[in-house]
């Protein structure tokens, strides 16, 4: 293992002779990793914001319909199709991925790999900055003549290639070139996260010494970038069709709609995966802090996201089971998706492992990362039913898909990211958020969540289809129980967008007034925990760390702390 | 950057970091022309008949000839990176701009062929064949005039001054890659009708 | 890096040259191998192009003395862009299914496709009304 650089010095004294940066190179154009990965964190919650928002709108035309939304006004068909092309969009490719990969990567994978940046600084900022524009891109497309797009965050054409089905000329376009910038920043940052991980590791730091999360996030932008390069392909095709009037997709002229969905999905499978490995890696963190104890089985976690990684580009004809694809090649795709369970399950029995006779401190991050176990559980055990074909002949396309990958995303993007939050908090800013504060948002938090999608696998199962404007126009949809528990749903939806105003005060005031966290607060042994909080520029000062064991060395036999940190060296043996 | 960045330096596989990000980047690379080239087979595959028939307007002549081009600039670019490993930055620069000017050439062969199909009549729009055709073979070039550009900074901004030495392996990488997704498009395109 | 021994350059690029000229020629040869000719053309023109490609990356990219690192990325990748050629091809490779039949007419489209055809148009006077059997139909 070469070691390329020369002295290992550390940025201490570099950054004495002041260079003077202004407010715009120090936070807005900055190339330290810690302020860019701010950067996409407070981007992706402002857009889950936004993504939340569409949510109450539709949700509140369901519960009552043609009804005068608040704080909206009346929602018409179109509009109602936007919303929720929108929502998912939004969440998926503006909230989930930059809080959980580029937030939590750039911020976290450097700190805990021991090194002082990203090894490309600079391509690091122009990928958020793409990133932005993307955001910019999505946000003018609600704007323009004929609004957002409408045709559902799958995208499939003929509805999306031409505007005399999907009445969007421009939103359409500019859905699809919003979405292209967001890929081509993530391969960006990816190639930095890969990178950095394989070549800047602190010195001592072998291979199975490096922390989780970074590993999930490692393998999860290899995942994406394995994905990603036929939808690109696809995306070109589609922004030709939508834009030129070519016909890739147009069967009429020759070219294959179902082609889109294959292209689609190959990358979609996967990139649910993208999303799920970051946030099994803080649950990893977050567990083994509070538990103190080392986590269960660290190699066959590693091993089995690895083997979820290849499997997921063998599951993707799971979305297609009714769309006339081959039904030989349905039991193939069960087969797949049936046994991609086994290593999720691994995974998720592995980090409750670690809390049988664990010490365990029941922190918000803790509650939030115990809740993602349980919760992400319900939603992987109800994907079972509908990876196998028979069943989601009957199942597919209605609420209890829906349900289903909400019961996995909502854990993925926004449980999880709870956890994080509440965890690296006090490295990120040097103070603590209100635990009091932090209790009462989970359980509002988690409680309504319940509430809002328990009913939604109800209604699901009695056959309610999902993209429908208006249930009160299906005889057999419209009973009144069935609106109950819509407006049930509807209303708990409500309360939990109210819960995460208590988590946004808290967020903002500990900033100013939470109480003074030191370099350690959790006594936690990987290494981002050694340094300042906030770290300085550099990271680790004038001495980069050197590593001496695992990362997860709590409750080791025979010490008198309950945790060893990475970086102490070992003792001189004595009698 | 007001000062060097330690991480960027160490190299714990052995690979520097620039030519490791280079491969990950043709690495994604080959999934998006795969994807494009997989999505033009499978076409192909459906319609033979009449997309042998559209495909035998393509001019083969010219086609080998920016085949030729391409294979001829690798070898300079390999060249390049050789005269660069001596660090002798006369011949790096020579090579690279020998380089660019076969890059320029293949960009004016195919400037003149796009101009002399669509004269007789075939553009975008024409045909899922042709449609395929500009689309894979624009992207192609857009890649090579991308390549042409950064061997042009590379060869004033860093060779000149006798600094960033490993750059010109990695642009080397690039280069070659393109050339292989030509070596690949020309008998898609051209030969196998 | 510096300083691992390679073969000459210009000879592996003389070597490229040849493939080259032989990959060209096939199709003009082929129709000599009477039945043979498409597996002729098919091997002349891909078998080569990946011989060709081998040894651009092999010498060229000298992935033959890179750490090992290199090779596995490019081979993964390139195995799952097989995966998803033959998944979809069972898909998208059939003009019909069970209950549906893809609506093209793939005699119009030929028929369009010859009117248009600049190339079999500009020697009609040597009969150049294309073949029935559609792809022997290249020509300069």
């Amino acid at each position: 293992m070469a070691e390329v650089a020369p002295a290992e010095v550390g940025h201490g004294d570099a950054h004495d002779d002041h260079h003077e940066e202004s407010f715009w190179s120090r936070y807005v154009f900055s190339t330290d990793h810690k302020i860019i990965g701010f950067q996409y964190m407070f981007t992706g919650m402002a857009m889950a914001l936004i993504g939340g928002y569409f949510a109450y709108v539709f949700r509140m035309q369901l519960a009552f319909p043609g009804s005068s939304i608040p704080f909206w006004g009346t929602l018409s068909p179109a509009a109602y199709n936007s919303l929720v092309t929108n929502h998912g969009t939004i969440m998926i490719f503006w909230v989930a991925m930059p809080v959980l990969i580029a937030a939590m990567g750039n911020f976290c994978i450097p700190l805990m790999i021991g090194c002082d940046d990203m090894v490309f600084p600079r391509i690091n900022r122009l990928s958020y900055q793409i990133f932005l524009l993307s955001a910019i891109v999505l946000i003018v497309s609600f704007f323009v003549p004929g609004g957002g797009f409408g045709g559902a965050w799958t995208s499939y054409p003929p509805l999306s290639a031409k505007a005399e089905y999907n009445s969007t000329p421009f939103g359409a376009p500019l859905w699809l070139i919003a979405v292209t910038l967001e890929i081509v920043a993530f391969l960006l940052g990816g190639i930095n996260f890969i990178t950095t991980t394989m070549n800047a590791r602190a010195k001592g730091m072998k291979i199975y010494d490096i922390p989780m999360l970074v590993w999930m996030i490692v393998i999860a932008s290899i995942l994406f970038m394995c994905s990603v390069g036929p939808l690109i392909a696809g995306a070109v095709m589609l922004l030709f069709d939508q834009t030129l009037g070519t016909s890739f997709f147009d069967a009429a002229a020759g070219g294959d709609p179902v082609l889109w969905q294959h292209l689609f999905w190959f990358f979609g499978h996967p990139e649910v995966y993208v999303v799920l490995l970051p946030a099994m890696g803080i649950v990893a963190e977050v567990v083994c802090v509070f538990a103190r104890k080392k986590l269960f089985a660290y190699k066959l976690i590693l091993y089995s996201s690895i083997g979820l990684g290849i499997l997921s580009f063998f599951v993707w004809a799971h979305h297609q089971f009714i769309s006339g694809v081959d039904p030989r090649a349905t039991y193939l795709f069960t087969t797949t998706t049936l046994l991609i369970s086994i290593p999720v399950a691994i995974m998720l029995f592995a980090f409750i492992a670690p809390l049988y006779g664990g010490s365990l401190r029941f922190s918000t991050a803790m509650l939030f990362a115990l809740a993602f176990i349980a919760e992400f559980l319900l939603g992987g055990v109800t994907g079972i039913w509908l990876g196998s074909s028979g069943v989601d002949i009957y199942l597919h396309d209605t609420y209890f898909v829906l349900a289903h990958f909400h019961y996995t995303f909502v854990p993925i993007a926004i449980i999880a990211v709870f956890a994080a939050v509440y965890h690296w908090f006090p490295k990120m800013f040097g103070r603590k958020m209100n635990e009091t504060w932090g209790k009462i948002h989970f359980w509002g938090t988690i409680i309504a969540f319940n509430c809002i999608f328990i009913p939604l696998f109800i209604l699901g199962s009695a056959g309610q289809h999902r993209r429908i404007y208006n249930f009160q126009n299906f005889p057999d949809l419209a009973g009144q129980n069935m609106q109950d528990m819509r407006v049930f749903a509807t209303l708990s939806l409500v309360v939990m967008l109210v819960f995460q105003i208590i988590f946004i005060v808290n967020f903002i005031v500990s900033l100013k007034r939470g109480e003074k966290a030191g370099k350690n607060p959790w006594n936690a042994t990987t290494l981002e925990w050694i340094t300042e909080s906030p770290p300085p520029h550099g990271n680790f000062g004038h001495t980069m760390p050197e590593v001496y064991r695992g990362p997860y060395e709590y409750s080791v036999e025979g010490r008198e702390k309950d945790y060893w940190p990475q970086n102490e060296p070992p003792e001189p043996k004595t009698t | 950057m007001a000062h060097e960045i330690i991480a960027t330096g160490r190299s714990r596989t052995g690979i520097p970091t620039g030519r490791l990000a280079v491969w990950w980047v043709i690495g994604s690379e080959i999934l998006i022309f795969g994807g494009l080239i997989a999505t033009y087979l499978l076409n192909r595959f459906n319609h033979g008949p009449s997309w042998s028939v559209e495909a035998a307007n393509t001019n083969t002549f010219i086609g080998a000839c920016n085949t030729f081009w391409l294979l001829t600039s690798s070898l300079f670019v390999v060249y390049a990176h050789a005269a660069s490993e001596r660090r002798d930055a006369a011949k790096t620069r020579m090579w690279i701009w020998l380089t660019i000017l076969l890059g320029g050439f293949f960009m004016g062969f195919k400037t003149y062929e796009y101009a002399s199909e669509i004269h007789h009549g075939f553009t975008l729009f024409t045909s899922n064949f042709w449609s395929f055709y500009y689309t894979a073979t624009g992207l192609h070039g857009f890649h090579v005039l991308c390549g042409m550009v950064i061997l042009a900074i590379i060869a004033e901004g860093d060779i000149k001054k006798g600094r960033n030495w490993h750059r010109v392996e990695n642009i080397g990488l690039y280069w070659h890659f393109v050339d292989i997704v030509w070596i690949f498009l020309f008998p898609l395109m051209y030969i196998a009708k | 890096m510096a300083g691992h021994k390679h073969p000459s350059y210009l000879k592996i690029y003389i070597t490229l040259v040849v493939l080259f000229i032989v990959s060209v020629i096939g199709p003009e040869v082929a129709p000599s191998f009477g039945a043979f000719a498409r597996p002729v053309v098919l091997l002349t023109a891909f078998g080569i192009a990946i011989w060709k490609a081998y040894l651009v990356c092999a010498y060229f990219m000298h992935l033959k003395v890179e750490k090992i690192y290199a090779p596995y990325i490019l081979l993964a990748c390139l195995s799952l862009l097989f995966v998803f050629f033959f998944g979809t091809a069972t898909d998208a490779m059939f003009a019909n299914g069970h209950n549906w039949v893809k609506p093209m007419d793939e005699n119009e489209k030929v028929e369009e496709a010859m009117a248009r055809s600049y190339v079999l148009n500009k020697d009609k006077h040597g009969g150049g009304h294309g073949d029935d059997d559609g792809h022997d139909s290249e020509s300069r």
